[in-house]
């Protein structure tokens, strides 16, 4: 038997889809017996939604006003007091993957797998490295925990059919006040999450303005997709940093990408090899985003983009 | 504050196109120009402008690499760092060595802010700034695009998957650095000479008798799976046809 302990993500009041998806990876390891861990201010509909994750064993629940909007350096202590007897420790390969599971590591005293995108074998993992221009297969050391990340583009959510069992946890350890969350700006608007949605269109620098910017958000209603953007864009200042996608932005895998004047930069395409079809817009026949693209056209995209909003009316 | 410590890794530089070795043994370097990784010139920059302020006595550079990384370090010196630290390694280094060597050299040096990159480009693993801070019992602030000092805090903007997240924290604290927060100057001519003459201390790895940490090991690597080639239409309304010829409207 291999036990693992998963760290849910949420926002203090839903489950976020990553979660499902880290399962989705744990249960690659042979015999695994997967439980998650639901550490937030009040967890009872965050730990219901959990316990329907299919493959999971038991939910653990831990409530603590500290867990509120808490900082890595809050839950960290905590997990870490959870820890005995597991074999893997998992969390998403989000933000708050990222912030969260190191940190944990390092009080384990071991080394992390980040951004595992496939299991190979009960220590075995491939994950990618240099912006995805290579994938390397690592070998955790046995005979210690197995801390690690998720690449959560590389794995479908798990289903929801289950009803594991939810168990409180008391845990008695110190947390630190020496970090305090003051507040999100939360850049949320009605179109769907980036990282989940089944459909994104995404800009680039040659929309030129927030103005030239308006035409992606418009093909975007019309096919109810996520907006996304390249750095070039972003640093443009045409849209929001959590647009962001790429190496150093966000990872996606929707069914439909849409790619409109992005010339398709490596750090852009690692974010979205993913995806089920990649669609090019874009005036360089020569843009290397035609050589991952499934479908191109080459022109003008500020003919195009309108005539193709129009055209799925 | 008094000091802040920089690490600086080096990696290849940000427009090499890698290429997998053929043996799978790891990825082409030989005669392929390397550099400091572009989020830790980054927190570079940060340091220098907040010493510029007013707010800070003393910029240090670290890095904890094989003697070759003097190049980057001096590169960190011409930009406007102080002095130098190189931990000198064998070939390669885990990221929890990392980070005790360079708390390690935090500890010693009685440092008040630790900027590093959120990550490196070569292995984007994401890790040191996190673990340092876990080992140091003190705050960590990850993706931060914004930094402003208030007396013993700061003010830290992080970008995360949900938008902004404003966080304080007190110092000593580790913060690692996004893209945003800066953009690097440019190294001078003149600066280039003046670094040379900056000290640039070099301390092998064992001086630091830091604790053994079993690595992960990079076993074979490979090039990543290529798509399939796709087709070029002419226009939108082929564009339409091959959307919904693969049922996606």
């Amino acid at each position: 038997m291999a036990k693992v302990l998963l760290i849910a993500e949420h926002d203090g009041s839903s489950l976020n889809p990553s979660t499902a998806k880290c399962v989705a990876c744990a249960t690659k390891i042979d015999g695994a017996e997967i439980d998650v861990a639901v550490l937030a201010e009040s967890a009872a509909e965050i730990a219901a939604a959990a316990a329907t994750m299919d493959s999971v064993n038991r939910v653990l629940s831990v409530e603590n006003a500290a867990n509120g909007n808490a900082p890595a350096s809050v839950l960290a202590p905590q997990i870490v007091s959870m820890a005995e007897g597991y074999d893997y420790i998992f969390g998403p390969s989000s933000t708050f993957g990222k912030d969260l599971m190191p940190r944990v590591a390092a009080l384990l005293g071991v080394n992390q797998v980040s951004d595992i995108m496939s299991v190979e074998g009960s220590h075995t993992f491939k994950r990618p490295v240099y912006a995805g221009n290579a994938i390397v297969t690592v070998e955790a050391p046995a005979g210690q925990p197995v801390v690690a990340t998720v690449r959560i583009a590389s794995y479908q959510a798990v289903g929801s059919g289950n009803s594991a069992p939810v168990e409180a946890k008391d845990i008695a350890v110190d947390i630190p006040d020496h970090t305090r969350v003051v507040e999100l700006q939360s850049g949320q608007s009605d179109r769907p999450d980036l990282q989940t949605a089944a459909r994104v269109v995404a800009g680039g620098r040659a929309l030129g303005s927030t103005e030239g910017f308006d035409l992606v958000h418009q093909l975007a209603d019309k096919l109810g997709a996520g907006v996304g953007a390249s750095r070039a864009a972003v640093d443009a200042g045409y849209v929001a940093n959590d647009t962001q996608i790429g190496q150093t932005g966000k990872i996606i895998a929707p069914e439909l990408y849409i790619a409109i004047g992005i010339s398709g930069a490596i750090q852009h395409v690692t974010g979205i090899k993913d995806a089920g079809t990649i669609v090019a817009i874009n005036k360089d026949e020569e843009a290397p985003i035609f050589e991952v693209a499934d479908i191109g056209i080459v022109g003008d995209l500020f003919n195009i983009v309108p005539e193709l909003t129009d055209a799925l009316s | 504050m008094d000091k802040i410590l920089v690490g600086l890794k080096r990696v290849v530089d940000y427009n090499v196109r890698v290429r997998v070795k053929s043996d799978g043994s790891g990825v082409e370097t030989d005669g392929v120009k390397m550099s400091i990784n572009p989020f830790d010139e980054i927190a570079l920059e940060e340091a220098l402008q907040i010493k510029e302020r007013g707010e800070a006595s003393e910029v240090i550079v670290v890095s904890v690499g094989t003697g070759d990384a003097q190049q980057q370090l001096r590169t960190g010196l011409a930009m406007g760092a102080d002095r130098a630290i190189l931990v000198e390694i064998d070939g390669d280094i885990d990221p929890l060595t990392c980070a005790r060597a360079l708390l390690e050299v935090t500890k010693r040096e009685n440092v008040d802010l630790v900027l590093l990159g959120k990550q490196a480009i070569d292995d984007d693993n994401s890790q040191t700034a996190q673990m340092m801070a876990a080992l140091w019992d003190r705050p960590q602030a990850t993706f931060a695009s914004t930094l402003k000092t208030d007396g013993n805090t700061m003010r830290v903007t992080r970008e995360v998957d949900a938008g902004l997240e404003i966080v304080d924290v007190d110092l000593p604290a580790v913060i690692s650095v996004d893209l945003r927060l800066n953009e690097p100057r440019y190294v001078k001519l003149p600066d280039i000479m003046k670094a040379k003459k900056k000290p640039l201390d070099l301390v092998p790895l064992a001086d630091l008798s830091l604790p053994d940490s079993p690595a992960i090991a990079d076993t074979v690597f490979e090039p990543p799976a290529a798509r399939e080639k796709g087709i070029i239409v002419d226009d939108v309304a082929g564009l339409v046809g091959a959307l919904n010829d693969k049922g996606l409207l």
